[in-house]
């Protein structure tokens, strides 16, 4: 109902458009139109912002108020101890955080490591086969890692990767590396061919160019790539759920779904909602410190 | 000999990566494909029987049933998504700082994950504590809480809700890369001809930003074909496995039944139609990049 209940507002400038028209103006320019616009835009940051807010609200209720019914929109006494009781939820919420920061840096490093190098040979070299070598790369775009999950669970079986960070690393890997390759070929394409021979002519071989004269060019192509790494890994759900099945090896969202059906398999609702918030903090803060990074990113992989 | 040198470099870069496809993603679909052509399973068997395995799943009421609620999740998400994604981008475009936050702030749900966006949901709909459910007695849209997930249309349209709240915004800024490409002299050329706004609109930016659309449509689609997250989370599948999705289904089979020869053959059913819409979506990609 939510999305259906925006309806009548976003169709509201359709009405007033035309009176900014009539004066020949861009929309928005006229005083009226300009209000609207401005009452319209609170209104959408209301509307999206209304379920993180009340979710972190009933995270800082108490626990029997979380669980009131009927429930209420604010907390009438603020409270810790839905967080205390997700810091001490079955191996301890840190098990689970240091599981997912883990896995998170090895699927940063496993995607730069492959990526960097690739995107340079891709750029730079002139080798036979090159563009299905990186249709090849890009392969796994096309095959939804869903429909490899119970191949992968065979072949960890065999590898003693399940319930390992590894494990967990590679399936989320596999995922990214695609973006990846794509992202530093690219880059690595941005960068003049001049600043590259000014380095081999200076007596760099192809090794030290790359580490002292290109990385440090390619940086935000780098940057962009861990940061997709770390919010995708993070975020992960499907292949957690299946690599990871001991519960000390569960990541923050797989914990999740033990938090809600609770201790006595009764539902805790505001130990539920301080686990949702501990999830969603540190993409959300990396959103906003990086902002420009990670829409530049996304674009310059969907649109180009 | 420096070129041949060259490329022995060149290789030697690319080498690690392609040796990990092969290895993680080659590898396995060979044996997804070899899988889905026994009876593997993890309580034993393994033999060799061709293609019962799809044989069977066009006989199987529940993968039918799956894949069409899959598709129906997709045809009605898709055009939500991207109708709003469109009419938003068309706020959004300016630069202004009101407009720009408006802009973050949607945008905002789409680096949570799916898992921590459901959990949230799911509370926000339960009949009890749910506090949309409370907002939707007290505005009076409802006359009492409902129970949205002991039906398969309430469920699906529960899911929908919070699925659209999560990725309008991946749509929109697509949308908005591709009206802020458009020439700026093209758009006044038509107020000069004193098209209205709705006119410029239809007439003007819409078809500018048609590769736009259709490229954040096939990725939106791609995505609702492969939905998990969100059902398995919020439905449970629930009531009597009315809302399984695809990839849903096959999990139940591989990880829950053990029955790896049969997931696997509806891993490739599904693939191949995953392949179909990935295709055309690379296909446009590359003809953008020549443009």
């Amino acid at each position: 109902m939510t999305a259906i209940a925006t309806t009548p507002e976003i169709a509201k400038p359709r009405g007033i458009a035309k009176s900014g028209v009539f004066e020949a103006q861009p929309v928005g320019r006229s005083r009226p139109m300009a209000y609207l616009i401005g009452a319209l835009c609170i209104f959408l940051i209301t509307l999206m912002l209304t379920p993180l807010v009340l979710s972190f609200l009933a995270s800082i209720k108490t626990p029997d108020e979380a669980s009131a019914i009927p429930p209420h929109y604010f907390p009438h006494a603020l409270s810790l101890a839905n967080y205390v009781s997700v810091w001490t939820y079955q191996a301890g919420l840190w098990t689970y955080v240091s599981n997912s920061l883990f896995v998170a840096f090895l699927v940063i490093a496993f995607c730069l490591g492959l990526a960097v190098p690739a995107g340079y040979a891709l750029a730079r070299f002139d080798i036979p086969l090159k563009e299905v070598f990186f249709l090849l790369l890009l392969a796994s775009m096309m095959i939804p890692y869903q429909a490899l999950l119970t191949p992968l669970y065979l072949l960890f079986s065999k590898m003693g990767l399940t319930n390992t960070h590894v494990g967990l690393a590679i399936v989320h890997t596999i995922l990214q590396l695609p973006f990846s390759v794509y992202l530093m070929r690219n880059s690595f394409e941005g960068v003049p061919r001049e600043v590259e021979e000014a380095a081999v002519i200076d007596g760099c071989n192809s090794m030290q160019a790359l580490r002292r004269v290109l990385l440090p060019l390619v940086l935000p192509g780098m940057v962009t790539v861990s940061l997709f790494a770390f919010i995708m890994s993070w975020n992960e759900f499907i292949g957690a759920l299946v690599v990871m099945s001991r519960e000390t090896s569960f990541t923050v969202p797989v914990m999740l779904t033990g938090v809600s059906t609770g201790r006595f398999r009764i539902m805790d609702w505001g130990a539920l909602q301080a686990g949702v918030i501990v999830s969603i903090i540190p993409c959300v803060l990396i959103y906003l410190l990086l902002q420009r990074y990670y829409v530049s990113g996304l674009l310059s992989g969907a649109v180009k | 000999m420096l070129a041949v040198n060259n490329r022995l470099v060149g290789m030697a870069f690319l080498g690690p990566a392609l040796l990990f496809v092969l290895v993680f993603v080659f590898y396995p679909l060979s044996q997804l494909i070899y899988v889905s052509m026994t009876s593997e399973s993890l309580l034993g068997g393994g033999q060799f029987v061709w293609f019962d395995n799809y044989i069977f799943a066009f006989a199987d009421r529940s993968f039918w049933s799956s894949f069409l609620f899959t598709l129906e999740y997709t045809l009605i998400i898709t055009p939500i998504l991207m109708g709003f994604g469109f009419l938003l981008a068309l706020l959004v475009t300016e630069n202004r700082p009101l407009v720009r936050i408006t802009r973050g702030v949607i945008f905002m749900p789409v680096v949570i994950g799916l898992a921590s966006s459901s959990q949230l949901w799911v509370w926000l709909f339960d009949q009890q504590v749910g506090l949309l459910n409370k907002l939707l007695v007290d505005i009076g849209i409802l006359d009492q809480p409902l129970v949205w997930f002991n039906r398969a249309q309430l469920g699906l349209t529960a899911v929908i809700i919070s699925v659209v709240w999560k990725v309008l915004g991946f749509g929109m800024i697509i949308m908005v890369a591709g009206m802020q490409t458009i020439n700026q002299e093209v758009v006044e050329g038509s107020m000069i001809d004193g098209a209205s706004y709705w006119q410029r609109v239809r007439w003007v930016i819409l078809p500018l930003t048609s590769r736009s659309i259709l490229l954040a449509t096939l990725i939106s689609a791609i995505g609702s074909m492969l939905a998990f997250d969100q059902f398995y989370l919020m439905t449970g599948g629930a009531p009597r496995g009315h809302t399984f999705t695809s990839v849903y289904w096959i999990y139940q089979n591989s990880f829950v039944y053990f029955k790896l020869g049969y997931g696997s053959a509806l891993s490739i059913i599904l693939m191949i139609v995953i392949m179909i819409g990935a295709a055309t979506q690379i296909a446009i990609q590359r003809r953008g990049e020549r443009a």
